[in-house]
């Protein structure tokens, strides 16, 4: 991989093809100019000149870079006669993007992010949010226009969707660069289109975006973009991942040092570097292990691996770069996620749902920080900040349970267990945001079941408060079978741990690992032999016991010379 | 004849002596750091300095194997049985009855019987054990290049590392006791330190037939 030169040619060679890489990446997102005239130079839009940011020489430059290709652009959609509108709906906006850029529709609609389908590549399953089992929300299925607020597309109400209809994939969602773009929560992915009161009986009135000036303004996606969905996910801001939340729009340098302002000012696209309207980077089968490496223009263009920019062996001590065989980047330069003031949920008990107050009410409590510790709707929760990640063998393959698996309820179930162990050649440590979580299941057919949450009527949980009901009638909706009983059962989640990446200085230290402390990182991995913390306790046992014989020995001889020493003297 | 001084120890032996022991020293407490039998430097810092002196200890052999050669002194770690059943009545009898050390200090001859056999036990075994492993362990990271992963793990090589890291320890330990049972407590460190020994008469004359083939060592020393 490493090309035959010196270290200093090869740092400059990289910075030179990662900007061309970007270039490349500016020119396949813009092919519009092929369809429109070009606009006069005279009134282009001005190059927003690169933001004056401290840090290292590397990272300015590579701020600098990012923000040159990103604005460069060949195109000012302003003046495309096609986005003059006026649009009064998100697909008549999608309709005019399509004028253009003619095959951007068939593309997102083979993405995730569309069909919210995937099928491992690891194990073959078929998974996805209408598949796999969660231990947040439960399943999309029956509760389509609240989850559905955050699919690329519009109006996936009920399974009746038509998933061929390109009209109705979103482009605004990602490619918004105005940041006034922004999807209702219970409305199916559809913006607001007339003012309305939000929530209701609030008396706040919402006015719809201004989607004329909005397509007039779409570029590459931000940190926002992704973020409205992916910082969002679980429900609220912060509660899915731990390490994707709000503060990661606008975050400091110690909290995540690529995306930084005064970092590297990245955005999520440039890691997870698109292909096609393809995502790279997948949390049902992360890269355990890149063996690849550096991603140069020639290779794959998918860089969502530290390897694909940092290389396999980054540190310049050799003892450190060891250490990537059997350990994944972000287990040592992520010290603790939900590190950006907010916290995540990491705890969420069903079982508990649907209770009311003395007033007959359903019952809502909040703790000193304000977070909802009680809701009649979900159940009780648990919150916490700056968390230790838990640390688990991985090789590339989880075992994600799906909404039909039958499963073992003999104990608590763990919904994506990950799998690998010292022995296994492609396995390295991972850190993990461990989600504990009580949910619903039929005990009789074992398997997980669909609740019915959302929905005006007389079977949701959230508007009756009773699971009879909203399980058998997301059973039936789904079509799954349903014996009819249901139960609780504790249930664990690993969540990858991959963003909020820190500083060096700020990374995990030695001692935090090789140590015998019982608060060891890695007291839970126990398959290896780690230098500070294992031992064989007989060797130490009869070692000490040498050490203790031979300080003995010579004070006893020592001292038998001085007694003697003042007898003589005596005599 | 009250004080006779012999310069026994020269220059480059008592830099070698010193600069060793500090080294030595350095490693143990940092070995047993690295080894979790306590927190100080911390983990990182520990590794760090043990490695570097395991380094500047290297260097400072390949330069004292070279003066051993060169000067022949490497003869004073040839083992002799002769008089080590006297230096060892000496340590546990003789020294408590104020009997004459049954060793006198020459040049031809620096270390008393039981000396040699100490310093060539530990020449022999302790050190291959420590350096083997050590080594080993340094370049955990080539293992796989130089095709020995199949035959070694981790945890052994580290087990012997650590057996070797007690016996240095306690030998250790004795050898700097052993300082202390000269003619004075401090005789024996004065003469480390300036290279002059200054031969006490208690001490019994040694017997003429032990040098035996190895004067002209002794001759060639000087």
């Amino acid at each position: 991989m490493k090309p035959d030169v010196g270290e200093n040619d090869m740092i400059e060679l990289v910075k030179k093809l990662v900007g061309l890489g970007l270039l490349a990446s500016a020119l396949i997102l813009e092919p519009a100019e092929a369809a429109t005239p070009p606009p006069p130079a005279s009134t282009a839009k001005p190059v927003t000149p690169a933001p004056e940011v401290p840090g290292p020489l590397a990272t300015r430059e590579a701020a600098e870079l990012i923000t040159l290709f990103a604005t460069k652009t060949t195109t000012d959609h302003s003046q495309l006669k096609p986005l003059q509108g006026p649009f009064h709906t998100g697909p008549e906006v999608t309709q005019a993007c399509l004028k253009c850029h003619n095959q951007a529709g068939h593309q997102v609609m083979q993405s995730i992010h569309w069909t919210f389908e995937k099928i491992s590549p690891t194990t073959g399953k078929k998974l996805g949010k209408r598949y796999a089992a969660n231990n947040f929300c439960g399943s999309i299925l029956s509760n389509e226009p609240r989850c559905t607020s955050c699919h690329a597309g519009y109006g996936w109400t009920d399974q009746h969707f038509d998933f061929t209809k390109q009209e109705n994939v979103d482009c605004l969602a990602c490619h918004d660069t105005t940041g006034t773009y922004k999807k209702v929560a219970t409305d199916a992915g559809h913006p607001l289109y007339q003012p309305r009161e939000m929530p209701p009986g609030s008396g706040k009135i919402v006015q719809p975006p201004d989607l004329t000036q909005i397509a007039q303004h779409v570029g590459r996606p931000g940190r926002g973009n992704c973020g409205a969905c992916h910082f969002n996910g679980g429900g609220g801001d912060a509660v899915k991942h731990g390490d994707l939340d709000s503060s990661l729009i606008k975050p400091s340098r110690d909290l995540d040092v690529h995306m930084a302002v005064d970092g590297a000012n990245m955005v999520c696209a440039d890691c997870h570097t698109f292909n096609a309207h393809q995502p790279s980077g997948s949390r049902y089968a992360i890269t355990a292990r890149d063996r690849h490496g550096f991603d140069l223009p020639k290779d794959d263009r998918n860089r969502a691996t530290c390897e694909s920019c940092h290389s396999a062996t980054p540190h310049p001590e050799a003892r450190i770069n060891l250490h990537t065989r059997q350990i994944a980047c972000q287990t040592c330069h992520i010290p603790a996620f939900a590190r950006g003031g907010i916290a995540t949920k990491m705890w969420w008990d069903w079982s508990t749902g649907g209770k009311r107050g003395p007033d007959g009410k359903p019952l809502f409590i909040k703790d000193e920080h304000g977070h909802l510790i009680y809701s009649a709707e979900k159940g009780d929760f648990k919150y916490e900040e700056n968390v230790r990640p838990e640390y688990l063998w991985y090789n590339g393959i989880v075992r994600q349970i799906t909404l039909t698996d039958k499963i073992d309820d003999s104990g608590i179930l763990v919904l994506n267990a990950v799998e690998g162990s010292a022995q296994d050649p492609n396995a390295r440590i991972w850190p993990f945001k461990v989600m504990h979580g009580k949910q619903p299941y039929d005990p009789v057919n074992k398997t997980l079941v669909v609740n019915h949450v959302y929905g005006k009527d007389d079977t949701s949980f959230w508007e009756n408060f009773d699971y009879a009901k909203s399980i058998k009638a997301g059973m039936e909706y789904a079509g799954y079978p349903y014996s009819g009983q249901f139960g609780f059962i504790e249930t664990r989640m690993n969540w990858f741990i991959t963003h909020m990446v820190a500083p060096k200085e700020k990374a995990v230290s030695c001692r935090e690992c090789h140590s015998r402390s019982p608060d060891s990182r890695l007291a839970a991995i126990t398959d290896l032999y780690l230098p500070g913390r294992d031992r064989n306790i007989w060797v130490d046992r009869i070692g000490w016991l040498l050490v203790a014989a031979a300080l003995a020995a010579g004070l006893l001889h020592g001292l038998f010379r001085l007694i003697n020493r003042f007898r003589r003297n005596a005599a | 004849m009250s004080a006779e001084r012999l310069y026994i120890y020269k220059r480059y032996e008592r830099f070698w002596h010193w600069s060793q022991a500090a080294l030595v020293i350095a490693m143990m407490i940092t070995g047993f750091e690295i080894h979790g039998a306590y927190h100080w430097l911390g983990f990182g810092k520990a590794v760090e300095i043990h490695t570097l002196t395991a380094w500047v200890l290297l260097t400072l052999w390949a330069f004292t194997i070279f003066w051993q050669f060169t000067t022949g002194e490497w003869r004073q770690y040839l083992p002799s049985l002769k008089n080590v059943l006297a230096m060892a009545r000496y340590y546990t009898i003789g020294i408590f009855t104020h009997e004459p050390h049954p060793f006198r200090k020459t040049l031809a001859q620096k270390h008393n019987p039981l000396q040699r056999l100490a310093y060539l036990a530990l020449l022999a075994f302790i050190s291959p054990l420590v350096w083997g492993s050590g080594l080993l362990y340094l370049f955990y990271g080539d293992w796989g290049r130089l095709g020995l992963d199949r035959y070694l793990s981790l945890e052994g090589v580290a087990i012997a590392h650590t057996i070797g890291a007690f016996m240095m320890t306690a030998f250790f330990f004795i050898h700097v006791y052993l300082t202390t049972t000269g003619h004075t407590v401090f005789a024996h460190i004065k003469a480390m330190v300036t290279g002059w020994e200054e031969a006490d008469e208690s001490h019994a004359p040694n017997p003429p037939d032990r040098r035996g083939a190895r004067g002209a060592a002794g001759a060639d020393a000087r």
